[in-house]
């Protein structure tokens, strides 16, 4: 009796498209770190000044009095960049859905849509900061363009999932658009623009601890000049602050989505 | 008759969902009030500031092309190897981050308590500040500027991955329990195959974000199309600022682009 193997088509079996695409993978890996310059010699040294690095993180210094005004200033740029970037978002909004507007206006809305899409925070920031100078102003305009964004795309595209029977049976009252609007529109998208601009003014929340880095205002600043004067402990305290801000915010959204569902 | 009546009105919510409610929209307007009170605003920078703005704006146009092929399209290409190895380099780290995050894979509320833990701090320390730490460990270039996106990553990649695994199907997961499978097995095998569609979807949607990101890195001197925006910036050539800006709006369009379409047809 000879043993005979039966070999099958498994789905885990790599097929040859599969083992091309990961040894291009492989090949575009160590040429892509030959362009960084990674090198075994640097990652070693590297790990070197991150030890000591670390080492004058301990022990963490909360005890300066900076750290409370900035966390103060990176909640109200959060927040108001939240509350104006809603409020441009949803006429905003409204313009760029297909089945509300007409075509040539959905397409400008779109387009303010994806500019403001496009741009890092930070850089609207910097361009921000040189239009009306350091402080939270140019934090607050910076975070209102990424939100204007951010809740303008999303809610576009609930607004475009939304049922026309209600809104024809709205408008079959007799309701002028606003009226459409009010009753036909937004109780059908209510409860996910809640979703929408409590996960933005949580993003924003962590946005806002960046910016400072360019000089727009909150607890950024204050951890980018520690870096620079070496004060690492009061880096480390920062960062904690920071990290625990950002919990808080994210416990927040969620327990208002539950409270919305 | 009135006990009728009022059994009849008709209330959408209970009263506790009425006081949360009511609870939420109170805090915002609270927290609102607060900050529109308490935020310090330079007026005198404010009167200004259109002028400014269009002076910029002036300032910027027309675009300066002849430094395109000299200086961004190099730090445009860096950029782009900035995102792709950051994105490959983040998968491999959250990827099994979420997996001892995700309560059926791991079931050791310890293990998930620890390894969310990693997913909020890496995800709440911003990419500028993860590329700060890495500038001053291996030096300004693109290295650190991957390696901080890489980490920033971790946090979104492992929690749409521990969320994607705690939705996986029982059934199979049993299945490969009462075959004898070990808790490796279980994750290549079961888990593995159903979490792929969440693979490719997180892959290509972290690899658009990280493009954006890659375009700040340069401020902190972490390499990438930044390095070219800032010292323009501060060589105030807003000729130059513009065509940054440009190249930069038109890639992450294109890229959009891509993702949205890679999207439909293969997800």
């Amino acid at each position: 009796m000879t043993s005979t193997t039966v070999t099958r088509a498994t789905f885990f079996a790599p097929t040859l498209g599969k083992r091309l695409a990961t040894i291009a993978l492989l090949v575009y890996v160590v040429y892509a770190a030959a362009t960084l310059g990674l090198s075994l010699d640097r990652v070693e040294k590297g790990i070197g000044y991150g030890a000591r690095f670390l080492a004058g993180f301990f022990p963490p210094n909360f005890t300066e009095t900076d750290i409370l005004p900035g966390l103060l200033e990176s909640l109200q740029i959060a927040f108001l960049s939240s509350l104006f970037g809603t409020a441009l978002a949803i006429p905003i909004a409204v313009l760029a859905a297909r089945n509300l507007m007409p075509a040539w206006v959905t397409w400008i809305a779109r387009l303010v849509i994806i500019f403001c899409r496009s741009f890092h925070p930070v850089i609207i920031a910097i361009i921000a900061v040189k239009a009306v100078g350091f402080g939270a102003l140019a934090g607050i305009i910076a975070l209102t363009f990424a939100s204007v964004g951010f809740v303008g795309k999303l809610l576009s595209e609930a607004i475009e999932e939304i049922s026309l029977k209600q809104i024809e049976a709205v408008r079959a009252t007799g309701a002028s658009f606003m009226g459409v609007i009010a009753f036909g529109v937004i109780p059908q998208v209510m409860n996910r623009f809640i979703g929408f601009v409590a996960y933005e003014t949580d993003s924003n929340l962590r946005n806002s601890t960046m910016v400072g880095v360019v000089g727009a205002g909150g607890i950024g600043g204050t951890l980018f000049s520690a870096f620079q004067r070496f004060d690492y402990s009061f880096v480390a305290g920062i960062i904690i602050c920071i990290i625990g801000l950002v919990m808080i915010g994210e416990v927040l959204q969620i327990y208002v989505k539950r409270v919305f569902r | 008759m009135t006990a009728t009546a009022e059994l009849q009105r008709w209330i959408r919510f209970t009263p506790a969902q009425r006081i949360a409610r009511f609870a939420v929209f109170f805090a915002m307007a609270a927290a609102i009030a607060w900050a529109l009170k308490t935020i310090q605003i330079i007026p005198e920078f404010l009167y200004d500031a259109p002028e400014q703005v269009v002076d910029m704006g002036k300032r910027m146009w027309p675009m300066d092309w002849s430094h395109f092929w000299p200086a961004v399209w190099p730090a445009l290409v860096e950029t782009m190897h900035i995102a792709a190895m950051a994105t490959i380099l983040g998968l491999i780290m959250g990827i099994p981050v979420g997996f001892l995050a995700a309560r059926n894979a791991t079931p050791f509320p310890w293990i998930n308590a620890i390894a969310r833990f990693i997913l909020v701090a890496t995800r709440s320390i911003s990419t500028l500040i993860w590329a700060l730490f890495f500038v001053a460990m291996f030096g300004p270039g693109a290295l650190a500027g991957a390696l901080a996106i890489a980490f920033h990553s971790i946090g979104f990649i492992g929690k749409m991955f521990s969320e994607g695994v705690e939705e996986a199907n029982k059934g199979s997961i049993e299945a490969l329990q009462a075959a004898g499978a070990t808790r490796m097995q279980q994750i290549i095998m079961g888990y593995w195959p159903m979490v792929l569609p969440t693979f490719w979807s997180v892959a290509l949607f972290r690899w658009d974000i990280n493009v954006r990101e890659s375009a700040v890195l340069g401020l902190v001197g972490a390499g990438g199309i930044g390095m070219v925006l800032n010292s323009a910036i501060d060589l105030i050539q807003w000729d130059r600022v513009s065509l940054v800006l440009f190249t930069i709006f038109i890639v992450v369009i294109l890229i959009e682009a891509m993702v949205t379409q890679i999207r439909k047809r293969v997800i």
